[in-house]
């Protein structure tokens, strides 16, 4: 009898890493979309997020989670996007000072749960995404990830924002849902309607999942990212219209993390 | 995801992928999947579906079902303490 060979340990992919930002671009007047490249970033899965660390010059460092807003095609670099809060310890510094060329120290790709991967579900099955505010970060990643692949599974998109102009990724999801491969979106303006406005016009509510669930069926694979109250609500309606708890995956983001 | 504070939407409670790149580092893999079962009620529990309450000094998971709490973690500058005693048992996948 002989003993293998004890497997390798798999070097970990989670240590912390200096990334460079090699492009800002405005998503929206209080949220930007920063490029990072790290050299040895091994690559993303749509849905994973980030963390990031900054340190003062006292030494004092603040850490938050990012979700990836860029499709895993992309390898050399990823990004993410950051809405401005006035009362954040990082966001303002990611939004008003951060310039192209600056160093940040990141650690990633993170988690394995809220992940959508085209040609890891069935060709035709069915992908009902809920977005509020910020929250569609992640599951543009996913909608990204689904063009490049070339998937034609039908999908939705039920994005809440405030306004029409908080809509982050906005021409971009027009685009997106105009190729004709099985995309919808679904806007809700939950405080202010441009004029002449026909689509929803309030919070995320049991009979709104309903409808923008009904032509998807209850055979949806479902992902759910916004604010607290916002992700309990979408979850508990799907769960109540009959989908298995397990195909409901949900993330929830609110006020300062770790 | 961007767990930085939004006072619009002021609800102190995340979830478990809010705390994947602490327990990830301290453990060498992801966790977010990992089912756990709690040890109060007995309910197994994914590891993203814990309730995260972060602000803090320490981080807290806790049950979703029971609200009990599953497990603390405590970063210091030079280690992470991880208090388990709220998990009844945790399954890795061996890959």
């Amino acid at each position: 009898m002989s003993l293998a060979a004890p497997p390798a340990r798999r070097p970990s992919p989670i240590a912390w890493q200096i990334a460079t930002v090699t492009a800002i671009r405005a998503e929206t007047p209080r949220v930007k979309s920063l490029t990072l490249a790290a050299p040895s970033w091994p690559g993303h899965r749509a849905g994973q997020h980030v963390d990031l660390r900054l340190t003062a010059e006292d030494g004092y460092s603040v850490e938050r989670s990012y979700s990836i807003g860029s499709e895993p095609e992309r390898t050399d670099s990823f990004d993410i996007t950051v809405e401005e809060i006035s009362d954040g310890e990082v966001s303002p510094f990611l939004d008003e000072e951060v310039i192209v060329g600056d160093r940040i120290e990141v650690r990633g790709p993170i988690g394995g749960y809220f992940v959508w991967e085209a040609s890891g579900a069935p060709a035709a099955e069915p992908l009902f995404l809920v977005a509020g505010g910020s929250g569609v970060v992640p599951l543009m990643a996913m909608l990204r990830h689904r063009a490049r692949a070339g998937a034609r599974n039908p999908t939705r998109l039920l994005y809440s924002s405030r306004h029409l102009e908080e809509v982050i990724y906005r021409s971009e999801l027009d685009a997106l849902a105009a190729a004709d491969d099985g995309l919808e979106v679904v806007h809700t303006l939950t405080r202010s309607r441009p004029e002449g406005w026909t689509g929803y016009n309030r919070r995320i509510d049991d009979r709104m999942i309903a409808d923008a669930l009904a032509p998807l069926g209850a055979g949806a694979r479902c992902f759910i990212c916004g604010p607290t109250a916002l992700v309990e609500v979408a979850a508990n309606s799907l769960v109540r219209l009959g989908l298995p708890p397990d195909r409901v995956r949900t993330e929830r983001f609110g006020p300062s993390g770790t | 995801m961007a767990t930085d504070g939004d006072a619009d939407f002021d609800d102190a409670v995340l979830d478990g992928n809010a705390v994947a790149g602490v327990l990830a580092s301290t453990f060498g893999w992801d966790m977010t999947a990992m089912p756990s079962q709690c040890a109060h009620c007995h309910n197994v529990n994914i590891t993203a579906e814990l309730r995260a309450y972060t602000r803090a000094p320490g981080i807290v998971l806790r049950c979703p079902t029971c609200s009990g709490v599953v497990m603390r973690i405590v970063e210091t500058p030079t280690s992470t303490l991880i208090d388990t005693s709220g998990i009844a048992w945790l399954r890795f996948e061996r890959r």
